[in-house]
């Protein structure tokens, strides 16, 4: 009782962060005593059959095993080490963020006051100003949001809901949500959906992946050429198949050079090709979107081509009948 | 014509003087309170028609007033509105399982959008 007791808290802080089994450095140093016994064992049983003097073996296996131990006791304690300092700092990034959190939003919606006319007329050129110090409190605000999700998902307290909804219909929804946006970069979007696309999945998560996709795909679905000035497009499809439901998204863009395309769902990874045209970005969208997709058993990926553009995909397994 | 009374359990006087102001000027009467001791005395006693509630606020923690709340006879039955920056799943569940009528973030909303909320909770209402 005592010692399953000892052998289960011994895995239990890695249970607690969230580090599977096979990355666990307790259950690895066990694994790894346990073999080098087991090969000294081998190698002493081995060896009296073949030399004269055996105390000689024994000594031999003997340091031999020490060494080995200590050495794979040494490198352990930096895993954890290191699984230790990764916790503290998403830990940090979690703390901050969340303390970000509230004067953001109090500051959005001191502005949302003022802006309305609530605390009185607001003169037209300081419609403009009020309106820069909207637009960056809402970027803050994304950013914040984008770290605290980036920090759950390491510290696996990422909440995911799981319902049956509709593909098409959450395609839909987002695509009405971005309808003004669309128009107003000028870019000729196409939906093609084919049945209901029926998952079960989050479909709030869901929605922040599509939606992310899609934020992509405007952004950079134009290119430098005058003659496609006018020739933006954006495709996204809703393909049922048997087993799963295919989402895709396909944009006429600046397309991510091959030398990006390793890294591009890394976290803080910004492709060099959207860089040149815009500096904003926090390169988590992708990287949250990945985590989204894994977390619901589904896989995520991309083509593309510098100067011809990119088509990310997902798929999600159908609802269980 | 009565105003609707709503009261604002906030600990921000910022939020309060801006939530008041909003409030007032959409036609309601705001009663504030800056704890969740304060809140609960004020909820009995002015029987407001709704209560806006946040979570982290001193002397009780939020869901300890709404509890209070739906277990006193006397307030009930009035409507509440959580509007917080907590994210924990499980306090949005408590929330509703205590029998608050909606769980706000407030970082997913604009003014505009809590001000539309609360004119829709009292309109359902009536």
């Amino acid at each position: 009782m005592k010692m399953g007791r000892t052998f289960r808290s011994l895995f239990r802080e890695c249970d607690q962060y969230n580090i599977p089994l096979m990355q666990c450095p307790q259950f690895l140093f066990v694994i790894m005593g346990t073999l080098i016994v087991a090969t000294m064992i081998s190698i002493y049983a081995l060896g009296t059959q073949f030399f004269s003097d055996p105390y000689l073996i024994v000594m031999v296996v003997c340091g031999i095993t020490a060494i080995l131990f200590i050495m794979s006791f040494v490198i352990t304690r930096s895993f954890e080490r290191l699984a230790e300092a990764n916790r503290l700092k998403s830990e940090f990034v979690s703390i901050v963020s969340h303390q970000l959190r509230a004067p953001l939003s109090n500051l959005g919606w001191a502005i949302d006051f003022v802006m309305s006319g609530r605390a009185g007329r607001v003169q037209k050129e300081q419609t403009a100003y009020f309106q820069i110090l909207k637009e960056n409190s809402s970027r803050m605000q994304e950013l914040v949001n984008d770290l605290l999700s980036v920090s759950r998902i390491e510290q696996g307290t990422f909440p995911f809901e799981k319902k049956p909804f509709s593909m098409t219909e959450l395609v839909n929804d987002v695509v009405e949500e971005y309808r003004s946006l669309v128009r107003a970069a000028n870019i000729d979007l196409k939906v093609n959906t084919q049945g209901k696309g029926m998952v079960n999945s989050d479909p709030q998560k869901i929605r922040q992946v599509i939606s992310n996709l899609l934020d992509n795909a405007i952004k950079y679905a134009w290119k430098d050429d005058e003659e496609n000035r006018h020739n933006r497009r954006v495709k996204m499809s809703v393909i049922e198949r048997k087993k799963d439901v295919r989402f895709e998204i396909e944009d006429s863009g600046v397309g991510i050079p091959e030398r990006d395309q390793k890294h591009i769902f890394q976290k803080f990874f910004r492709s060099g090709s959207v860089q040149q045209h815009d500096t904003q970005g926090s390169g988590l969208g992708l990287y949250i979107a990945k985590s989204i997709i894994e977390k619901a058993d589904g896989r995520i990926g991309f083509e593309s081509e510098e100067s011809k553009g990119s088509k990310f995909w997902f798929v999600l397994p159908v609802k269980n009948k | 014509m009565i105003m609707q009374k709503i009261l604002f359990i906030e600990d921000e006087s910022a939020l309060q003087k801006m939530f008041g102001d909003a409030l007032f000027q959409e036609g309601y009467e705001v009663v504030s309170a800056l704890d969740g001791e304060i809140g609960l005395r004020l909820a009995k006693e002015k029987q407001p028609d709704l209560i806006l509630l946040d979570l982290i606020i001193p002397k009780y923690h939020g869901l300890e007033v709404l509890e209070k709340l739906k277990s006193d006879e006397s307030t009930s039955e009035i409507p509440v509105v959580v509007l917080t920056n907590s994210e924990d799943m499980t306090d949005v569940q408590k929330a509703l399982e205590l029998g608050a009528t909606t769980f706000l973030l407030k970082a997913s909303y604009d003014l505009d959008d809590v001000l539309d909320k609360i004119k829709q909770t009292l309109n359902e209402l009536e």
